[in-house]
């Protein structure tokens, strides 16, 4: 179990992580959310005392993580895949992390194993591409079998398969009762594999909660309608209470509809003899309620736009 | 760091067992691996010690091969002034320290320049065991690869020398104080090297201030003044040279350096080195 308790961390002016409290419980996988620059990586950073906090704790099973001598068995983490010495082999490079906290050579080349860099073990990492980098990573956090696991954007560079593969291992590690706690900035990642969600957003927690709790907040359901005459569907349908938009796409011809069913939408249009040229239901994903909850706290934002 | 006894459990055990105490014998293990692992580090070592070697083989043998045509006033000094400068020249010396501080450095700062750094950390949090451990390791290698050189260069250039009868033994008088000083010269620059890259953590900028401090200063400081030569001596490149010096017949220096000041000097600058590089390392973030 990982809890956070009012941590903070500035930097001169900047506050990268402000007063976030949670808890992530093991059993499953909780996704730790936010825009880029949120202070997911600070959070992660202090949870492993490699960031010293400016108040707040950050503990592992009620201690800090920096009191334990062996790290690798009690928390395994992957916070930058390309934090190694392209130097040594992979091997060489898991067999003095694995050394370190006195875990056995044989546990090496399960790990390698187990990520399929089994035939590149001898290469030098240097030559790794970054989804093999992220293999190994993953292998340097499984070597101590720990109980509690973080990776910060753990998909990054993989391919399909390789992405598939991770989930399926999340899932699995996660039903083997332990702590899995994988940050991300893409929803859609989230939506496969996380169970509870932490969403931050400036440094600030936005939302603690699962993820049905989260993806109804999305669902507001609207409809979309394409019609030559929308002024006057638009007046009939807000004559039934609904609440009509302008498409965001800003082409004339569509509407976008909310409060009503394209069914009903359907009729009136029938009953006010409007032609409809297309009508279809949306509901918002996981990654719309994220966008929609986040927008206030985007720290980069492409162009001019805002 | 309790390197203690009572720890058979770990080897073999799965995790989750109760924890004995942080193990300084596994991180000596895991810094021996990883000093090894890398390439470049035993080239380093093998290409350096063969170039030493050969500079003080080929003064050897220049004056093998010039000894008849010197004066008698080179041949009342050769024994053993000169003889020894042919076991342990200059040159060689400044190549010995510039290798031993660059390894030295790039133990620490190569963790530092690719972010192995935190994976080390994430693994083991305890981050003044884990320098520790570091220099451990590199003191140990070290002392072996100056003892090698040290200890090649003298015997090699003496049974050279010894072909015309002007060869040194070890038994000489002073002869294995220079020869141990030349030794211990990988050592000390090895764990300053450790201390400048822990403390600057960058790697180019680390090797300039390593060369400036450590070969390029003697060269603007003389020993014609009191100040001067005080920091001059103070210097293990000019402690070394004190150290291998036979003897000094003009008596040219109005402040000579002292044999038991150039040992503190080289006990002074490998342990500032190492606080430094724990203290650095500690509050640091990597």
């Amino acid at each position: 179990m990982i809890e956070v308790n009012e941590l903070t961390k500035r930097y001169g002016r900047t506050t990268a992580v402000n007063g976030l409290t949670f808890t992530v419980r093991p059993g499953h996988v909780t996704g730790f959310l936010g825009p880029n620059g949120a202070g997911k990586s600070t959070t992660l950073r202090m949870l492993l005392g490699l960031t010293e906090p400016t108040s707040g704790t950050a503990t592992v099973d009620g201690h800090l993580f920096r009191d334990h001598p062996r790290g690798l068995r009690h928390v395994g983490a992957l916070l930058d895949a390309h934090d190694v010495h392209g130097g040594r082999s992979a091997a060489a490079h898991l067999s003095a992390l694995a050394r370190s906290n006195g875990i056995p050579q044989r546990r090496v080349d399960e790990v390698l194993e187990e990520v399929g860099l089994a035939p590149a073990a001898r290469r030098r990492i240097g030559g790794f591409s970054l989804g093999m980098k992220q293999r190994l990573g993953i292998a340097t956090a499984l070597l101590g079998d720990p109980p509690v696991l973080l990776f910060d954007e753990p998909v990054n560079g993989l391919d399909p398969e390789g992405m598939r593969w991770v989930r399926g291992l999340f899932r699995r590690l996660a039903a083997e009762g332990r702590t899995m706690f994988v940050s991300s900035h893409l929803m859609s990642e989230m939506q496969n594999t996380a169970e509870h969600l932490i969403v931050i957003g400036r440094g600030k927690l936005i939302a603690d909660e699962s993820v049905t709790e989260f993806a109804a907040r999305g669902t507001r359901q609207s409809v979309t309608v394409r019609t030559p005459d929308p002024t006057a569907l638009a007046a009939a349908l807000e004559a039934e209470g609904a609440s009509v938009q302008p498409d965001a796409s800003g082409a004339e011809e569509w509407l976008t509809v909310t409060g009503l069913s394209a069914a009903r939408i359907g009729e009136l249009a029938s009953h006010h003899r409007t032609v409809l040229l297309e009508l279809a239901t949306r509901t918002s994903s996981l990654e719309e309620a994220f966008m929609e909850l986040t927008a206030d706290s985007v720290e980069y934002l492409a162009g001019d736009s805002r | 760091m309790t390197s203690t006894t009572a720890q058979q459990t770990v080897a073999s055990t799965a995790v989750h067992v109760a924890e004995p105490g942080a193990r300084f014998r596994d991180l000596l293990a895991a810094e021996w691996i990883k000093l090894w692992s890398l390439r470049s580090i035993s080239w380093a070592f093998g290409a350096s010690a063969l170039v030493i070697i050969a500079i003080n083989i080929s003064a050897a043998v220049a004056d093998y091969n010039n000894w008849p045509t010197y004066n008698e006033g080179i041949r009342a000094l050769f024994v053993p002034i000169w003889a020894m400068r042919d076991a342990f020249t200059v040159g060689a010396c400044l190549v010995l320290i510039l290798a031993t501080g660059s390894i030295g450095a790039l133990t620490i700062v190569g963790e530092y320049s690719t972010g192995q750094i935190r994976t080390t950390f994430a693994a083991v949090p305890a981050r003044r065991s884990v320098v520790a451990a570091k220099m451990a390791v590199v003191t140990a290698v070290m002392l072996i690869y100056g003892t090698v050189v040290a200890g090649t260069s003298f015997g090699v250039t003496q049974a050279i020398l010894s072909g015309r009868g002007i060869g040194l033994s070890l038994g000489y008088s002073g002869a294995l104080r220079a020869v141990a000083a030349s030794a211990l010269l990988a050592p000390v620059c090895a764990l300053v090297g450790m201390g400048l890259g822990a403390l600057i953590r960058h790697t180019a900028t680390t090797l300039v201030t390593f060369t400036g401090i450590l070969l390029l200063l003697p060269f603007l400081l003389n020993d014609r003044h009191r100040w001067s030569s005080a920091i001059l001596h103070a210097l293990p490149r000019s402690a070394w040279e004190r150290l291998v010096q036979m003897g000094d017949p003009f008596k040219s220096a109005p402040y000579p350096a002292t044999t038991s000041g150039s040992w503190i000097v080289y006990a002074a600058w490998p342990l500032a080195a190492a606080v430094v590089a724990v203290v650095a390392v500690h509050r640091h973030d990597p």
